[in-house]
């Protein structure tokens, strides 16, 4: 029975627990279990199992008074860079390793209001800055993905690499993650399940430990599209604490999927057929345009000229909104102290101790790139490209409804491949920066392994506040592809060993 | 633009960070590699392009100025590493 609760989706338990199939009790010691036999892959910063206990007492309360919330009983795990009251809140930094926030994110308080269980707080690049979980200074989390060329250990991708290794693991039913560059869609599309950043200022952020500020924005990452439609109708809003936070009414996604896609104009941009594309990738991607054709939607040939220009702009703004938004971490008023001989020495001694190498030299660039003499020639100029970027997509939606793309240029990688070689590391978010420059919705689906048995995803990128057609084309493409694989349980009651042998 | 070891030192005391003199041709390379792999965006023509301000087209809110928050000295200093008195305490700044 408890293998069965975890294998079952968000929708699927939802009933389950309305017609009193199981408890929510059942339902989150399940879960809790799950939790506790997998150590092994460090997806956790903090465990909340009594708390997660108590809540699921209080959902069962509530389901037989009929006052049971959109995702009540409904057990999930937090990346823990969403402020929680009372619970350690890190950022996956040595910096915050003991920040107790005294508030609550208003993403997280509006899942809470709708009755779903925290398991605890996900392990994460530190500070959301990675693409493979690991600069966290809690030890990477790995992949629950094994391919079945050897004993290798796999990143899960990042940042949001511990919410998407729960969910794969079925160690949790959904998670919040957030996305910057494509910090929920690639560790989605790496470790099988499904990811969805919305249309930037979709959901609050306030209370989300700030990367970059114009391009943050959380989102569901689940194993099913329509889970992450439940997931996003309850995180998405206007929250007047977040002043870019955007007040249009919040649809209902699921009446959306209704698996009519006939009719959708579907572009195919060409930029996104990279020299040196693996060829399973581009395999995969031309079966994605071959599925919605026979479900009924028009492919379309598009160009987005200025994709090629995406990355180095990200690599811009994003540092220098890093420089900025971290210069609150000083040992003043929260986080890290290191006593020095004076306020200067405290400052940096802090900042040098707290702080991992990748976040460092992304302050160092950012701080460079805002400089005094060289502003206009990086940072005005990335923020031109991004006007140019966004410029690229409205042209094309004026005749399409959506893209089709892969979500990451490779499947999983293996732990060290690329932590030495920083732009290497960055050209694995190709794909997904430029709809994040432009503020888009954008959701990888699973959709077929490598010959090495690993999991890859594709991306469908929507216009600004269309989450409804993004879910409507991605629960198509669920559909065709059948995608019922699972990473094999090696992990179950092995103890956490601390960092992976490479 | 080639950064060279004295404005590594320079912005590293921007930013409050301490960069070993060991580190410091380490930073230097990591840096040179990026700068000049963004650099490729000179290739296009910007003069008469603005610069984005806004990712998504709405008008920020506006509200009454006036005090929504606050009483909150306690929680805003319970995560203080040093505090006296209702106030953050940091080293000597003024001899």
């Amino acid at each position: 029975m408890t293998e069965e609760l975890t294998d079952l989706t968000i929708s699927e338990a939802l009933l389950g627990l309305e017609s009193g199939d199981f408890s929510a009790r059942e339902l989150v010691e399940a879960h809790i279990s799950a939790m506790e036999r997998a150590k092994a892959l460090n997806l956790f910063i903090t465990e909340t199992a009594e708390m997660a206990l108590a809540s699921s007492d209080m959902c069962d309360s509530r389901r037989r008074k009929s006052k049971a919330g959109v995702l009540d009983g409904i057990p999930i795990v937090v990346k823990d860079l969403f402020a929680t009251e009372n619970i350690v809140t890190t950022a996956g930094s040595k910096m915050l390793e003991r920040y107790v926030p005294p508030y609550e994110s208003t993403v997280t308080k509006k899942l809470w209001s709708s009755g779903a269980v925290m398991l605890g707080k996900a392990n994460l690049d530190e500070f959301a800055m990675g693409s493979s979980n690991e600069t966290s200074f809690f030890g990477p989390v790995e992949n629950p993905w094994r391919s079945n060329e050897g004993d290798y250990q796999f990143v899960p991708g990042g940042s949001s690499g511990g919410s998407a290794g729960a969910v794969s693991a079925r160690v949790a039913m959904g998670a919040t993650g957030t996305d910057t560059g494509g910090s929920i869609r690639q560790p989605a599309s790496f470790c099988g399940v499904v990811g969805l950043k919305p249309t930037y200022g979709r959901c609050s952020r306030w209370g989300i430990i700030a990367f970059a500020s114009s391009l943050d924005q959380a989102g569901p990452i689940t194993r099913t599209v329509r889970d992450a439609a439940i997931m996003l109708g309850v995180m998405a809003g206007y929250d007047s604490k977040d002043s870019t936070s955007v007040n249009l009414p919040v649809p209902d996604y699921t009446g959306a999927l209704t698996g009519d896609i006939r009719g959708l104009r579907i572009g195919i941009p060409a930029e996104y057929g990279l020299e040196g594309l693996s060829n399973e990738i581009n395999a995969l991607w031309k079966k994605g345009i071959e599925w919605l054709k026979e479900a009924g939607a028009i492919t379309v040939p598009v160009e987005l000229p200025h994709t090629h220009y995406a990355l180095p702009a990200y690599y811009i703004v994003a540092p220098a909104e890093a420089s900025s938004n971290l210069a609150r971490y000083d040992g003043v008023r929260y986080g890290l102290r290191v006593e020095g001989d004076s306020v200067q020495d405290m400052y940096e001694k802090t900042r040098t101790e707290g702080f991992g190498a990748e976040v460092r030299r992304r302050i160092m660039i950012g701080t460079y790139v805002l400089s005094a003499g060289y502003y206009d020639a990086y940072y005005l100029k990335a923020q031109k490209v991004r006007t140019l970027i966004k410029q690229d997509f409205t042209n094309v939606f004026s005749s399409v409804d959506a893209l089709i793309t892969p979500t990451a240029p490779t499947a999983a990688f293996r732990f060290g491949e690329r932590s030495n070689d920083p732009i290497s590391m960055y050209q694995n978010d190709v794909f997904t920066v430029p709809a994040s420059l432009a503020g888009l919705p954008g959701i990888s689906v699973p959709v077929g392994l490598t010959s090495g048995g690993l999991p890859l995803g594709l991306q469908i990128i929507g216009k600004p506040f269309d989450e409804e057609s993004v879910l409507k084309i991605a629960d198509a493409i669920e559909a065709l592809a059948e995608f019922s694989s699972r990473p094999q349980t090696w992990w179950l009651d092995k103890s956490d060993n601390g960092s992976p042998t490479v | 633009m080639a950064l060279d070891i004295a404005t590594v030192r320079r912005v590293a005391a921007l930013c409050r960070i301490r960069v070993s003199d060991t580190d410091l041709s380490t930073m230097e390379a990591e840096l040179n590699e990026i700068l000049h792999w963004v650099e490729q965006l000179t290739e296009l023509d910007t003069d008469d392009v603005l610069p984005m301000t806004r990712v998504v087209d709405v008008d920020l809110p506006m509200r009454d100025d006036v005090v929504s928050d606050g009483d909150c000295a306690d929680k805003i200093l319970v995560n203080a590493p040093a505090s006296a008195q209702g106030f953050f305490s940091v080293p000597k700044v003024i001899e």
